[in-house]
Formats: C-alpha cells, sequence, structure tokens
C-alpha cells in the first residue's frame, strides 16, 4: 500500500509539477503566495457548517426570518473567515535559515528567519510533533527555531516543514509546504573508545619549552591586558578586542591526524575514530593537522580549526 | 492532503482569557433566555455560571463526576417536572440552555470550546423562536460577538488586548460578512410549506376571540403589542369612524356572546346599498391564529384567499399564523340590509329564558313609552349609560348569574364588553334587533411613517341595531359613557388606573418608536415566501423561483467572494517615494528612446542614457549621482534630499528639442 502511494507521489510529481512545485526544494527567500497556499475546512468547520444546515432548515421550517438572518449572518462571517485565513497566510516570506552543528544522532538546531510587511497572527510551523508559533516583533520579522532529528553524517536536504494556520475562527486551516533549498551538514559521530593516535604518549619537555612563548588562544581582552597582546587582526573581525593567550601553556605537542594511520577498519568507523581524535585533540586545546584523501588541513588549534576538521570529515565519501 | 490535527494539539488547557470569554458568551445567552425561562432556573444556572468560574480560578481543571452527574440529573428533573415533559420548544429551550452552562463544568480543552461554542450559537437561535423584535435580534447578534472573540482567543496570539477590544474584531467580521448575510436571507428560497409540523404557540396568542363576556378582554386591553397597521390611500378617517369590525355575534347564551350559533354560514353576504363615499387601504395583521381578518367598517370586496361572510365580515382560507398584508375598499356611509328577513330578525331578537328578569323589565318599559319608535329606545338606552351614574374602569366588580342586571342596577361599572353586552340585551328585549361586534376601535396615527398602529389594547365591542329604512346602524354605548375611549383611545379611557410603566409619555415614546417595529415587521419577519417570488419583478422576473433564486444566490455569492478575494490578495505596496521617481525618469528616456533592460541597474542605465543623449550628459550625470547617493548610501533615504531629487527629474526635460 505504501509503496503504491508513494508510486503515485512520485508520478504525480513527475506529470503535475505544478500542483507539486513544493516537494522540490526551492531557494531563499520563500514568499507565500496564492499558488502555494492550500485551504480546507477544519475538522470544526465541517461541524460548524453541519449546525449552520441544521440551523437553517430550522429557521425556513419554522418560517423564522429573524433566525434565519441570524444563520445567514454567521454563515457569512465563517466565509469571511476563510478569507481572513488566506490572508493571514499570504505574503508571509521565509527570509533564511541558519543551522547550528550537531553530530548525527543528536537533534539540530535550525533558525528560520520570516519577514513580512505587515503583522501575521497565529503561524504555527509543524517540524514533527509539536509545532510552534511564530511571534512577529515590531519590524516584521520572526524567527522560530527548531529541532531537527539526524541519523547519519553528511549533507542533509532540510525537512519538508509545514507552516500553518486557523486564524481567526478555526474554521478554516490553510497550510503552506516549505522545503528550503539549503542544505545542512551533520557531522560524523566520534566513535566511544579507543586507541589514542600515533605518536600521542610525548614526554612533557614540549611544555616546559613553549611555556609562555607560543600563542595558545585568543580570548576576550581584560582590563590590565598589556596592549602588544591583543591580536588586532582578530579583533577586527569581532565585536570585542581578542587577546593572545600567551599564559596557557602548551601543554601538549601536535598531533597529526592521518586517515591513512587508521588501518583495518572500514570507512564510516575511520571516520568516527578520526572525528574522536579531533575532538580529543580539541578538548585538549592540541595542536593538529588532519590528512584525509584529497584533503590536507594544516596544523592548528581552536573551535574554527575544529568545525572544519569535523566538516571535512562529514564530507567524505 | 493535510493530515487532522493530531490529539496532542488538542490536549493543552485553555487559557484563562478563553474561559473567561467562554463565560461571558454563556451568561450572554441566559440572560437572552431570562425573559422566557422560569426566573428561579435563571438564577440557580447563573449561580452555577458565576461558582464554576470562581471555582476555575482558584484552581485549574474541570468539575468531578460525581458533582456533574447530579447536577445533570437534577436540570433534567427539574424541566421534566415543571414542563411536564422534556419535548417541545418550551422545556427543549430550557433544557438546551441548562446543559449549555452545564457544559462549561468540564470545559477544559479547545475541543470542549469549540462544541460549547457551536451549542451557543444554535441556543442564541433559539432565543430568537420565542421574541422576533428588532431589538431581540439585534440582542442576539451582539451574542455573537463574545462567541467569536472565544474562538479567536483559542489560537495563539501574542499580543493580549484587554477583554472589551477582544470583541472589535468580531464587530469588524460581522459588519464585513452583513452584504453577504443580507444576500442570502433575501435569496435563500423560502418554504411554502413547512417540512414538518410548526411548534405550537407556547402560550395562548392573546388576540380577538370567536366569544365574548363581560371580562374577558381584560388580558387584551392591558397588552400593548400591535395588533394590525393601516395605511389608508388618502387620509386616515376621524378618529370616531375608525372602527375595524371583525366578529359579528348573535348567540347569546345568558352568559357568553357567541360567533359560532350565529348565521354565519348562511348564504351570500349582504350587499350595503347606498354606500356612500368609499376609503381604499391595506392592512398589515400581526399573527392571530385565527381565521377573521378585521375590516375597516363596511368592507366592499375580499382579498384574495378570503371571503365576505353574511354579514360582511372577512375570514381567511387559512388561518393567520404569519403576518399578513391585504388590500380593501371600505364604505363609512351605507345601509346595510334594509330589509330584515323573518329568520335573521328572530335570531336577532334571541334571549335565553330565565336570565336578566330586571333587565327586560325596564326594556319593556321604554317599549310601552316609545311605541314603535325604535330610534328613541336607542336614545333611553344611551341616555341610561349617560346619566345613570355608570363609570367606566378596567377593573370592574364581579357579576352574579343574572351578569346584566347586575351591571345595570348595582355595579354599574365595566368596559367596552360590559356596555355592548347590557345594550344588546336591552335591545332585544324591547323588541329591537341587535347584535354585538367586536374588533379594533381607535389607533394611534403615526405621521411620519404615515399609518395607524392598532394595538392588542385598542380591542373593542359595540352593537349594531336594525332599525326601519336604515339597516343595521352602528351604536356604540361605551361612548355614551366615556367619549374618550372612541376619540382619544384606550389609554386615554382608563385614566389614571394605568400602571406606571403604561405611562403616558412611556406610550407616546412607544407609538413613535412602532414606525421601526412596522419596518422590522414589514421588512424582515414579513418576508415570506409569497413576498420573496415578487422580489424580482423590478427587474422583469414576475415569479422569481426556486431556481431562479438559487442562481443568484450563486452569482452573488461568487461576487462576495471575487471581492474578498482581492481584499486577501491585495498586497499593501509600501509608498517609496525614491522609487516613484525613477520610475517617472525611466518613463521620460523611454519616450526619448532609452529604455531600462530587465536586469539592468541604475548605474549602468543612467550612463548609457547619459552616452545617448549627450545634450544632457551633465544633468544625468547628476541625477545618477545623487540616485546612487540616496539608494545606496542610506538604509532609508532621508526625505529632503528625496525632494530635490524628484524636483530635479521633474524638470528634466523629457522630449528631445529640436535645435
Amino acid at each position: 500500500m505504501r509503496g503504491f502511494l508513494q508510486r503515485i507521489q512520485t508520478l504525480a510529481e513527475r506529470r503535475l509539477p505544478a500542483l507539486t512545485r513544493h516537494r522540490r526544494p526551492e531557494s531563499l527567500p520563500i514568499e507565500l503566495h496564492r499558488k502555494r497556499i492550500y485551504i480546507v475546512p477544519s475538522g470544526f468547520g465541517i461541524g460548524f457548517s453541519a449546525l449552520l444546515l441544521v440551523m437553517m432548515v430550522g429557521a425556513l421550517n419554522y418560517a423564522n426570518n429573524t433566525a434565519l438572518l441570524l444563520t445567514c449572518l454567521l454563515g457569512a462571517a465563517s466565509a469571511a473567515s476563510m478569507l481572513a485565513t488566506f490572508r493571514n497566510m499570504h505574503g508571509l516570506r521565509l527570509l533564511h535559515v541558519q543551522a547550528e552543528h550537531a553530530i548525527a544522532g543528536a537533534t539540530l538546531e535550525l533558525t528560520l528567519v520570516f519577514e513580512s510587511s505587515r503583522i501575521h497572527q497565529a503561524i504555527r510551523l509543524d517540524l514533527g510533533d509539536p509545532s510552534t508559533a511564530l511571534a512577529f516583533d515590531v519590524d516584521g520579522t520572526a524567527s522560530v527555531k527548531l529541532q531537527m532529528p539526524t541519523t547519519a553524517r553528511g549533507w542533509h536536504a532540510m525537512p519538508r516543514m509545514r507552516l500553518w494556520s486557523s486564524w481567526p475562527l478555526g474554521l478554516f486551516r490553510a497550510w503552506s509546504w516549505l522545503r528550503p533549498d539549503p542544505r545542512v551538514l551533520v557531522w560524523p559521530r566520534p566513535e566511544l573508545a579507543g586507541p589514542a593516535p600515533l605518536g600521542a604518549s610525548d614526554d612533557t619537555r614540549h611544555m616546559r619549552l613553549h611555556r609562555g612563548d607560543e600563542l595558545a588562544a585568543l580570548r576576550d581582552y581584560r582590563a590590565g591586558d598589556p596592549q602588544r597582546h591583543i591580536a588586532w587582526k582578530a579583533s577586527a573581525r569581532h565585536l570585542n578586542l581578542l587577546v593572545k593567550d600567551f599564559e596557557q601553556p602548551q601543554s601538549q605537542p601536535q598531533w597529526q591526524l592521518d586517515w591513512r594511520q587508521v588501518k583495518g577498519l572500514d570507512n564510516e568507523s575511520r571516520i568516527a575514530r578520526l572525528a574522536r581524535w579531533v575532538d580529543e585533540a580539541q578538548a585538549q586545546r592540541r595542536t593538529y593537522s588532519l590528512w584525509l584523501p584529497g584533503h590536507e588541513i594544516a596544523g592548528n588549534s581552536g573551535p574554527l580549526h575544529h568545525a572544519y576538521c569535523m566538516s571535512a570529515l562529514a564530507q567524505l565519501p | 492532503m493535510s493530515p487532522p490535527p493530531s490529539k496532542k494539539n488538542l490536549a493543552p488547557p485553555i487559557s484563562d482569557r478563553t474561559f473567561d470569554l467562554l463565560g461571558i458568551t454563556m451568561l450572554f445567552v441566559l440572560g437572552l433566555h431570562a425573559t422566557h425561562l422560569p426566573w428561579w432556573l435563571c438564577a440557580a444556572l447563573a449561580i452555577t455560571l458565576g461558582w464554576r468560574w470562581w471555582q476555575r480560578r482558584q484552581r485549574s481543571g474541570s468539575v468531578p463526576r460525581w458533582l456533574k452527574l447530579p447536577a445533570l440529573a437534577l436540570l433534567t428533573l427539574t424541566v421534566t417536572v415543571c414542563y411536564g415533559t422534556i419535548f417541545g420548544r418550551e422545556p427543549g429551550t430550557a433544557l438546551a440552555v441548562g446543559l449549555l452552562i452545564l457544559k462549561l463544568l468540564e470545559t477544559e480543552t479547545v475541543r470542549d470550546v469549540r462544541a460549547g461554542i457551536s451549542f451557543a450559537c444554535f441556543a442564541l437561535m433559539a432565543a430568537l423562536l420565542s421574541d422576533q423584535t428588532m431589538l431581540a435580534t439585534i440582542a442576539v447578534a451582539l451574542g455573537l460577538l463574545p462567541a467569536l472573540a472565544t474562538l479567536r482567543a483559542l489560537e495563539p496570539t501574542q499580543t493580549r488586548v484587554p477583554i472589551g477590544r477582544a470583541l472589535l474584531p468580531g464587530m469588524l467580521l460581522l459588519t464585513a460578512a452583513l452584504p453577504l448575510a443580507l444576500l442570502g436571507f433575501l435569496l435563500v428560497p423560502r418554504l411554502s410549506t413547512p417540512l414538518w409540523g410548526t411548534p405550537s404557540p407556547g402560550e395562548a396568542s392573546t388576540g380577538l376571540s370567536d366569544s365574548m363576556s363581560p371580562g374577558d378582554f381584560i388580558d387584551l386591553l392591558t397588552d400593548d403589542h400591535p395588533a394590525m397597521r393601516v395605511s389608508f390611500d388618502g387620509l386616515p378617517p376621524r378618529p370616531d369612524l375608525r372602527y375595524f369590525r371583525a366578529y359579528v355575534m348573535w348567540n347569546y347564551d345568558g352568559r357568553n356572546w357567541r360567533y359560532a350559533g350565529g348565521r354565519q354560514n348562511s348564504g351570500e353576504p349582504a350587499a350595503p346599498v347606498e354606500a356612500g363615499a368609499s376609503i381604499g387601504y391595506s392592512i398589515s395583521l400581526m399573527p392571530t391564529r385565527q381565521h377573521v381578518l378585521p375590516t375597516l367598517d363596511m368592507p366592499l370586496g375580499a382579498p384574495a384567499q378570503a371571503n365576505l361572510r353574511i354579514d360582511r365580515e372577512l375570514f381567511a382560507d387559512k388561518p393567520v399564523n404569519e403576518q399578513i398584508n391585504y388590500q380593501l375598499r371600505s364604505a363609512l356611509q351605507y345601509r346595510l340590509q334594509p330589509v330584515l328577513d323573518d329568520r335573521s330578525r328572530q335570531l336577532a331578537l334571541r334571549l335565553p329564558a330565565g336570565f336578566n328578569p330586571r333587565t327586560r323589565t325596564l326594556a319593556g318599559q321604554w317599549r310601552q313609552r316609545y311605541g314603535n319608535d325604535d330610534a328613541a329606545i336607542v336614545r333611553a338606552a344611551l341616555s341610561l349609560f349617560h346619566d345613570g351614574g355608570f363609570r367606566y374602569t378596567l377593573a370592574p366588580a364581579p357579576l352574579g348569574r343574572d351578569a346584566m342586571d347586575d351591571f345595570l342596577f348595582d355595579t354599574h361599572e365595566g368596559f367596552c364588553e360590559h356596555y355592548s353586552s347590557a345594550f344588546t340585551i336591552l335591545m332585544r328585549s324591547a323588541g329591537v334587533p341587535a347584535r354585538v361586534v367586536t374588533g379594533y376601535q381607535g389607533g394611534f396615527w403615526n405621521q411620519l411613517g404615515g399609518y395607524l398602529l392598532v394595538r392588542n389594547s385598542d380591542a373593542h365591542a359595540w352593537s349594531e341595531v336594525w332599525l326601519a329604512g336604515r339597516g343595521w346602524v352602528r351604536v356604540d354605548p361605551t361612548a355614551a359613557v366615556r367619549p374618550e375611549r372612541v376619540t382619544l383611545g384606550a389609554a386615554a379611557a382608563a385614566g389614571d388606573q394605568q400602571t406606571w410603566y403604561r405611562g403616558e409619555w412611556i406610550q407616546a415614546l412607544q407609538n413613535r418608536w412602532d414606525i421601526v417595529n412596522r419596518w422590522w415587521d414589514q421588512g424582515v419577519i414579513g418576508f415570506n415566501a409569497l413576498r420573496q417570488r415578487g422580489l424580482l419583478t423590478p427587474f422583469g422576473i414576475d415569479d422569481a423561483d426556486t431556481k431562479t433564486l438559487g442562481v443568484l444566490l450563486a452569482i452573488g455569492g461568487v461576487l462576495f467572494i471575487a471581492v474578498g478575494l482581492a481584499w486577501a490578495l491585495a498586497r499593501r505596496q509600501r509608498r517609496d517615494a525614491l522609487h516613484t521617481a525613477m520610475r517617472e525618469l525611466e518613463a521620460k528616456l523611454a519616450r526619448r528612446g532609452v529604455k531600462r533592460r530587465r536586469n539592468e541597474g541604475p548605474k549602468h542605465y543612467l550612463s548609457r542614457a547619459a552616452r545617448a543623449l549627450p545634450d544632457q550628459r551633465e544633468e544625468l550625470a547628476t541625477l545618477m549621482h545623487h540616485y546612487l547617493e540616496l539608494r545606496y548610501a542610506h538604509a532609508e533615504p532621508p526625505t529632503e534630499p528625496v525632494q530635490i531629487f524628484r524636483r530635479m527629474v521633474r524638470d528634466f526635460r523629457g522630449v528631445g528639442v529640436v535645435k
């Protein structure tokens, strides 16, 4: 049954691209317009129409014109609420999407930023079960944070999200599918335990040798820091002043992590081991380099380097 | 395509605001039904509502089951005991309102609220079944506001507004929906026959009855509801000529005058002879659930679906269950039945034996005194009423078995029924053929609307006596006692016996306000299948059948939806002065042959224009410089330089100058 439906869906998407356009990823910004907003009566709407019908038949039967007038008024208001529901969705734009980093198996936090020239009420975004309501600022933007479950490393398309609203009366339900173009990168999950990298058991001479000499990390400026320690170039790219931290001892020697070191394992396990090493190196504030097939990353340290290495691992075939 | 909302979406409890609005809705419904529900039931329900509100304030959560079920049982029991049944309109309404309030006890989720609001809408409509006046309808329509606000409160909103303001969007929605609602109201095909039995009237409708005994009218005379509205082709007749005949009663059994048992079905209507000037008028009669149609004095013909009976009373073929309109001509001067056949004479003199001996004796004395002069006997009776110490009152003393003896010789007080009855019996005892006529007399002439408002309290009874050579002549003995009754109306006649709330100024106000009621009664309540069929006559469709109406309704609905869609799709363009000015410049340049290409930036375009129009190169360079500066150097272009830019564009020569 499921396969049959899948086939029909594939067929429909090939034959009726206009109808199923929402299924293909789209580039940002995505604006909701009449061709992609769907609207149907909600369950409550259907029940309410049945009630209106009963009221109308009763009013007609008893030749009670005021009751009929009331029923007509309620019916017309329901019809008007349909337009209001539609208009509430119309003109909403998804401006951009930001994704945090996450390792496979964890949830990935997505931030979606919407924009519109007017206030839209009670719009909800579904990804998974709990729906999140959009809250618009005064300047007409709304950002929503979503948790996206991940399973495997690598590039992933954004999931299909449903933006829906039953404003104002709940009689109708308008929705639109969003499938933004940007893909998100999921880092590999490091193995839980395993051997240390080769050459990790170095003596501690380096420690003394390099104490206070070499740049260990950048940190925020604190009052009293000597001016010559300020990293001017790095500070220009940030909001606040950064200071080269020399006081932190260079405790560990550099690691040379290499794809070729990890032998006798399958592809994913190799990646998982390398990921663990990268993580450990980052945790120990080491300097490390990473050699991957077709990609060589020079020795460095710090969160940016870590992110770069993890991303490179994630993109391995 | 849309999956149904999952259970989890419905599960979260509702906010306090939603509950408050729901409570207000319920209170409104209860208030609208308070007029016809027993007061103690209303009070109990109101207390339940208030208690539930307080209870939920203290601690969120629904009322325990052990409390809900007995409450439900108690309500059903109460209704059954009070009305004897739970079916029918009155007990059904009471039960529905009660259930609605009890529903509040368990309302905790979105689904509950929606069910409650739907039910409340139905209960609001039920309130109109018992009261259809304009004020009641407006009140019911206002009851929709908290209901709509409750539904809105269920949606996740970010802005909290005060509870009064929360009603405003519903008002807007209803206002926007009003045109479509009116269209639907006009064009929804009415049923000419009901699908199932119409509800029996909840209470006996007060109206003229086909029998009369002294004291019967008292409910009628204190009822201010309109009985009918009359508009005349010309000027209205004088107040003392405004007699509307309904029943002509011949049959007296010692206590009651009855219409039945007279001669109502025997033969053709008597033709008025030598009818004088006639007057045309139309009557809009409120539902009476009877056949009789009151007519001004002597009708000259019968409208469709009605016929004249032998004494020229007008009877409709079907009971008047809804407001109807009919048009007539009547004579105010006429001679009716100048020759009285023997059977009629017999009937007009018949009196039950063994009643009212003193009255008979008095009449016998008159006959002896005046001989054959019937007119003198009539005058004698009228002068008795005028000078015999009689009093007009709506609260007369009770009468015994010989009611007319008691009235004429002891109590000396009563109102129209007493006088007409006593007069007719006096006449019959004296050998003058006489009969009682009931109907309406008087009414309030509404200058603004140009119509005569006749209320139930204008019900009246008088007599007709047959005089040789003149036929049946109307004699109003009440006028002999209280002339104001005839010239000024029932309220004036009752004088200071009125209760405070029926005071004169209120009456005056009500009379003037009645023009609105009349418009409502005719335009809204009286808009039936017949009127609907004639709706399209001005447009050349004489008989608008169901199909035509349906097609029109569909067309109208589509038109309204189209207008609504135009509203929904309208995009408010932000007015950007700089953009407008640039478009103006583009248009000018396009006329000179330099059109802006798609995807061409302003800098490229204006440079190209400057190359193409070497005469104005300097000018265009300045314009380009200004535009780029304004557009790209600021997040929001400053106002004043934009004005300067616009002026420069305006001064730019759009048409080439031939040198």
